[in-house]
């Protein structure tokens, strides 16, 4: 009998895991397919902290790079190949400079360390931005890991603390007792004994939560990175463009690009991004591709002759209001959520998992659960 | 007419028309013309038909040409790659 | 750069056997054909042309009378064959697919964007790799390296030659390294000689096969060149470049016989174990694949060679490993349903026996596991990001890895240049050994940019 049967081995799953296990909790990890092999496998591995305006998403993803930091002490930024590499975000006219400004200008009295950058200042942290840039902010902040080998390494941390992890298993439904609550979940290879379901299942949030009985909106919403030959060490931060912020937080349907870039450890160097909502169409699109590659471009005009070896794509859980969906589910006692994380999921993570931890344990939240509530949509609903 | 030649690192070395790159400097007796990013091994003609990149070679100026798809021209110059080939982007 | 567009009935994807036939039969059916392949010129790896221009030895080369009978349709109205065109992916738009290429015929790139409201995709195979140690020394190539080098440009690979590896394809490697003045040290063929027997009812209708087999053997022979069985290669040894080849006895499992090994010097090593189908532009627009016999990814067509994707056909060895004869006969089926005219009877019935042959071909020689009993940690598995077995295993069983992209995406096995083409098949086999999961080479079968293309091309689309 498990304490708690965590849904979905991606990065918020295995974060949910190794918490709920260090809570004392006996965790259960089931995931359909391989661990880690869906929207984490997907992108670029972004802790950041740059891309968000002061709110409940910035609370979160401050006390996240925090958690970071110590999962990187405890298991070792080696295993998760924890880069403290910084952010440093790029305006391309004066206008876009000054609004960057102002923008910065808010995170910095919300906790977030800001370097306005001028313009002729650029290249001595970028060498190979255009010249003709306005300015641009860094943010020493920002984290980036490899994202599958960091949901491996929280899986493997969870197993240290007795954690089961079944893969191939795919989640059916409830087992409830007369009074409604979980007792178990029904998966393709039999019941897993429960007293809470968590559901981490990423894009597929939205999917499982009906299974359940307590649908929550998350929607997938596609993004493309292009991968480069390998390079010298050519950008050293994760480099974007200013209108990178509005494109995450817009709710827009169409496609939306902004330019992305940052290096690997591997060599290469991948550039992104963009959002489009699409449903799953897993189809490869040339548009996109060729407006990434003019935006990347314009940014850093080294790569016009540089080649793209690969293309990879995956779907964002996305929630209209830009806010994960963390914690009980008011309509099914036991049902408990970790999804909705659009871009941000790697990033913000272990803050995921250490609130659920503490909301499944009943130990004191580290930051206010409220607005990550399940519960808003049924007010909304309720209007 | 005298022979058609190519420079492989500077050197004059002669080929057939139509020829690849990587046949050419193969009938030269040379094996490798390439240096790899890791562990600095050399690297020659592996697939011979384009597919696995092994030969990869700096062609006039242009890093990661594979040899054994690039035909020779007369006067091409054709160097040993070091890494990535592009360590003019080096920062 | 201006992207060239074109638009045609059909769009066929490579010029070797498979597609030649399928144009050919395109043709005769009225349809306009656009013919896009990565070669200088017509034929594939099977047929492939001396570069010089000059004509084609016939020692070397196999029903050249078909090659020129196809060739001349290229010639003709509602063709256009275009050469040196690196395809990077195919997309369903509109009625039909549009195949954009980079064109690599001049000094610059050119993007090139084909549309055609059917597709017929004759991309072939490369000879499939199993690392050992001392694989990446140069002076090792794969067999049909070996090949092309004397096909197309004259040039024998080295002076010292041993081939190894298992199948056919090895004895005309052999053969012709003989023929172009090489001293073939021997030539080592893992399969016990004991394996074809069990296939003779089925090869014994192929009479053709054996006897072309029969005259590369009299070559050999007549060049005192030593054709083992159950022999293979157990590591190349040497500084910068090859110079011994340690070879080790088989037993009928196809494992190493304790102490049956010996050093043989050599330049150079010609390695096969079959063929691996390039699959990458099927599998991107969306044809279903399933796993061949011989452990290939392949696409699955029906009796038209038409795939799950109405409107794309898969011909030769991108649906099932079978050879040049075979793959005619598929390129002719599917460039005859493509120009929606009748497939005579008689050509699907020999594409049954066909197919009926690779299968025995497949039985006959498969990969046997001591490859992977020969590894050291420290040989490479991933030749372009130098990544040694030894860190794959780790990763896989640190994480409890049961699958061969995780293992990839932990690792980085299959990251580089080639996107796996050379080191796929090993990662997926070594996977399912140490993790004890079945054996499924799929998850690594996806590859959107099938060549690399330059961000300048890209971005003018």
């Amino acid at each position: 009998m498990s304490d708690v049967v965590v849904v979905g081995g991606g990065i918020v799953g295995a974060a949910c895991a190794y918490y709920a296990a260090g809570a004392g909790l006996a965790v259960t990890v089931v995931d359909r397919g391989p661990a880690g092999a869906g929207t984490t496998s997907r992108g670029e591995g972004n802790i950041l902290v740059s891309d968000k305006a002061p709110g409940p998403e910035l609370t979160l993803a401050l006390w996240s790079r925090q958690l970071w930091h110590q999962i990187g002490a405890d298991l070792g930024d080696e295993p998760l190949e924890l880069e403290r590499k910084g952010g440093l975000v790029v305006a391309a006219t004066e206008s876009a400079m000054a609004s960057l400004t102002r923008f910065a200008r808010d995170q910095q009295e919300a906790g977030v360390d800001t370097v306005p950058v001028p313009a002729g200042a650029l290249h001595e942290h970028e060498p190979h931005l255009a010249p003709d840039l306005a300015g641009g902010v860094l943010y020493g902040q920002d984290l980036q890991v490899q994202p599958v080998a960091a949901a491996a390494a929280l899986l493997t941390g969870a197993r240290a603390r007795g954690a089961q992890v079944r893969t191939g298993v795919e989640a059916v439904g409830l087992v409830r007792d007369a009074r409604g609550g979980v007792t178990g979940l029904v998966t393709d290879h039999g019941t897993v004994p429960a007293g809470a379901v968590v559901n981490a299942t990423g894009t597929w949030g939205g999917v499982l939560s009906e299974r359940l009985g307590c649908a929550v909106p998350v929607l997938p919403r596609r993004g493309f990175i292009l991968v480069t030959e390998p390079l010298p060490r050519v950008v050293r931060h994760k480099v974007y463009s200013a209108d990178y912020v509005d494109n995450v937080a817009s709710s827009d349907a169409g496609l939306e690009t902004s330019t992305v870039v940052e290096g690997t450890k591997g060599g290469t160097v991948l550039v992104g991004a963009s959002r489009e909502r699409v449903g799953y169409d897993d189809a490869f699109s040339p548009e996109v591709v060729r407006r990434l590659a003019a935006q990347a471009t314009r940014i850093f005009p080294f790569l016009a002759r540089v080649r793209v070896i690969r293309t990879y794509h995956g779907f964002r859980p996305y929630c209209p209001d830009h806010r994960p969906v963390i914690g009980p589910d008011p309509r099914v006692p036991g049902v408990f959520h970790a999804c909705g994380h659009e871009g941000a999921g790697i990033g913000l993570a272990p803050a995921t998992g250490r609130l659920l931890a503490d909301l499944l344990s009943g130990a004191e939240p580290g930051v206010d659960p409220a607005p990550y509530s399940p519960g808003r949509f049924l007010e909304v609903a309720r209007g | 007419m005298a022979e058609p030649t190519f420079l492989f690192d500077g050197e004059p070395t002669p080929y057939a028309e139509g020829q690849s790159v990587g046949a050419a400097l193969t009938a030269a007796g040379i094996r490798s013309w390439r240096t790899t990013r890791v562990g600095g091994r050399p690297r020659g003609l592996f697939c011979g038909i384009g597919i696995c990149f092994d030969c990869l070679v700096t062609v006039d100026g242009r890093p990661n040409e594979r040899a054994c798809l690039v035909r020779v021209a007369n006067g091409m110059r054709v160097t040993t790659q070091e890494g990535t080939g592009h360590g003019d982007l080096e920062v | 750069m201006a992207t060239s567009r074109s638009e045609h009935d059909a769009v066929v994807v490579g010029a070797g056997p498979a597609g030649l036939a399928a144009v050919d039969q395109l043709v005769r059916a009225g349809a306009t054909v656009a013919l896009l392949d990565a070669g200088h010129g017509p034929g594939g790896q099977f047929w492939r042309q001396p570069a010089s221009g000059a004509p084609a030895p016939a020692g070397l080369h196999h029903d050249l009378g078909t090659y020129s009978r196809l060739v001349a349709a290229l010639g003709r109205d509602g063709v256009r064959y275009l050469p040196q065109q690196h395809v990077w992916t195919v997309t369903a738009e509109g009625h039909g697919f549009t195949v954009h290429a980079v064109d690599r015929s001049g000094a610059e790139e050119v993007p090139v964007e084909v549309h055609g409201r059917r597709l017929v995709l004759a991309t072939g195979a490369y000879d499939r790799q199993v690392p050992f140690p001392g694989w990446d020394l140069p002076g090792v190539m794969t067999a049909g390296g070996v090949q092309a080098l004397l096909k197309a440009h004259g040039v024998a690979a080295g002076r010292r030659v041993v081939v190894a590896g298992t199948g056919p394809f090895l004895l005309p490697v052999a053969a012709g390294l003989v023929a172009g003045g090489a001293d073939v040290v021997s030539v080592l063929e893992a399969s016990p000689r004991g394996r074809w027997l069990r296939e003779a009812p089925v090869v014994l209708r192929n009479a053709g096969k054996l006897g072309e087999a029969a005259g590369y053997l009299r070559t050999l022979a007549a060049h005192r060149v030593p054709v083992r069985t159950g022999w293979t290669v157990a590591r190349a040894d040497g500084g910068d470049a090859l110079t011994s080849v340690t070879v080790a006895r088989l037993d009928r499992s196809g494992h190493r016989v304790a102490g049956a090994e010996r050093v043989v010097e050599a330049d150079t090593l010609a390695v096969g174990w079959g063929f691996t189908p390039q699959v990458e532009l099927a599998v991107g627009v969306g044809c279903r694949t399933r796993v061949d016999a011989d452990g290939s990814v392949v696409c699955e067509v029906d009796e038209y060679q038409q795939t799950s994707v109405p409107g794309v056909y898969v011909a030769g060895e991108a649906c099932g490993v079978g050879g040049a004869a075979l793959a005619l006969v598929e390129g002719r089926i599917a460039g005859a349903a493509a120009g929606r005219a009748p497939v005579p009877r008689r050509t699907s019935r020999r594409r049954a026996a066909l197919r009926r042959f690779a299968a025995a071909v497949h039985r006959a020689h498969p990969v046997p596991d001591a490859w992977m009993d020969a590894l050291d940690d420290d040989t490479l598995l991933c030749r372009c990001e130098e990544v040694p077995v030894g860190r794959v295993r780790a990763a896989v069983q640190a994480s409890a890895v049961a699958d061969a992209r995780t293992a990839k995406l932990l690792a980085r096995p299959g990251m580089g240049w080639c996107q796996g083409r050379v080191c796929g098949y090993a990662t997926s086999c070594l996977t399912a050994r140490w993790s004890g999961a079945p054996y499924d080479p799929t998850g690594l079968a996806r590859r959107p940019v099938a060549s690399p293309v330059t961000f300048d091309t890209l971005a003018s689309g």
